[in-house]
């Protein structure tokens, strides 16, 4: 019962926020990947930096149990796979988790992309044995690891020397630092254009 | 009116920061694979069955389904649970932050500026193409393993390496493809 009110609490504060952040309208996804507007771009670079920044402080200081981290395992088919996504990502400007969410602000174009998803979701159950066998799955660079060694966990380490703590942080304050550094566009004119035009608040 | 992006930033950064605090990092792309199963044990029962060799409680004869001692199978059994809520509480809360701020304007509900730019107004032709983009982006997902809230987002502030993989991934054929596809802004 208490995951669910979890569930619930966290879900809905994700949505509501992915909503406010502007990454449930395409344009503003689409005007990053075409480096028009970066506003989402430098968004997410701070929300990275700082979930990890505090995220390892956390663990340093033991306020944050080890156990609740979650590794995936890295395969070839990650980065197949997220070239297939990065191809739709751009041509519909939605990612799963900003589609289902711009559907449920009443966009139309995401609920057609939402219902592809669900295709493709079913592509995948059905051609799984296949590729399995093809060995796109097979880990690669230690599997479930992480780039330093976290303490706590049993996650290999692809620079075992390393304390997986201060890479974190380290890469926090990179990631916050690269948000603040990045220009509001990258093609001449754009990003100025897009702020008379009303397109976000400010920058 | 959106968030500037240090704020936004910020409170993006705090909603993945406490998924981890109280439970585990975020994620969405699985649970299509849930509704999926849903729907098709709905029509056919005997592709989630109970079974006590499983460690799940589950099995299916679905090899995707039956991964993992059967997990899939026993979330398509039992849907209230923690990463299924979280979707449908995610679509819920979208929305209420919509309504609040007055809603999508009509005239974008069926497409984004920067597409009518480029491709004109044909409503039909925006569904076909974020249909088959929607396609596109789960059989990724699957195939990676996760999106870009599990893999890159979640990933990323762990320092995991498949995070790093995934981003490459997805940015090395985004980033090219919006530019090709997108040469007007919107």
């Amino acid at each position: 019962m208490t995951s669910i009110i979890l569930a619930i609490v966290i879900g809905g504060a994700f949505g509501f926020v992915l909503d406010r952040v502007g990454a449930t309208n395409p344009n503003y996804i689409i005007g990053m990947l075409r480096l028009g507007n970066l506003h989402l771009m430098k968004t997410i670079l701070l929300a990275i930096g700082v979930s990890s920044l505090l995220m390892f402080a956390g663990l340093l200081a033991g306020v944050i149990d080890p156990g609740h981290l979650s590794v995936k395992t890295a395969y070839l088919g990650v980065f197949l796979g997220g070239a297939l996504l990065g191809l739709g990502f751009a041509a519909a400007g939605y990612c799963p988790g900003t589609g289902l969410a711009a559907a449920a602000t009443g966009r139309k174009d995401g609920v057609a992309f939402l219902l592809g998803g669900l295709l493709g979701a079913a592509a995948y159950m059905a051609s799984y044995a296949w590729v399995k066998s093809t060995g796109v799955l097979d880990s690669i660079l230690g599997g479930k690891a992480t780039l330093g060694v976290v303490a706590g966990t049993d996650y290999p380490a692809l620079m075992p020397g390393l304390s997986g703590e201060v890479v974190g942080l380290v890469l926090g304050a990179v990631f916050i630092a690269v948000a603040f550094l990045l220009p509001d566009s990258l093609r001449p004119g754009e990003g100025i254009a897009a702020h008379h035009k009303g397109h976000h608040a400010h920058s | 009116m959106i968030l500037p992006w240090r704020l936004g930033g910020l409170a993006l950064g705090l909603v993945f920061l406490a998924a981890v605090v109280l439970v585990k990092p975020i994620g969405v792309s699985t649970q299509f694979v849930i509704f999926d199963g849903i729907l098709w044990d709905a029509v056919n029962p005997a592709v989630v069955v109970e079974s006590l060799d499983a460690k799940s409680g589950y099995a299916s004869p679905n090899a995707y389904l039956d991964k993992s001692g059967g997990a899939y199978a026993k979330h398509v059994a039992n849907p209230l649970n923690y990463g299924f809520v979280f979707v449908l509480a995610m679509m819920a809360g979208a929305a209420l932050s919509a309504l609040l701020r007055g809603g999508v304007p009509k005239a974008e509900r069926a497409m984004p500026p920067v597409w009518r730019a480029n491709f004109g107004a044909s409503p039909m032709k925006r569904y076909l193409v974020a249909f088959v983009s929607g396609f596109l982006v789960l059989y990724g997902a699957r195939l990676a393993g996760g999106c870009t809230s599990g893999h890159m987002m979640s990933g990323m502030m762990q320092t995991a390496v498949s995070g790093y993989i995934f981003a490459a991934g997805t940015f090395l054929a985004a980033i090219p493809l919006a530019l090709i596809m997108f040469r007007r802004e919107g």
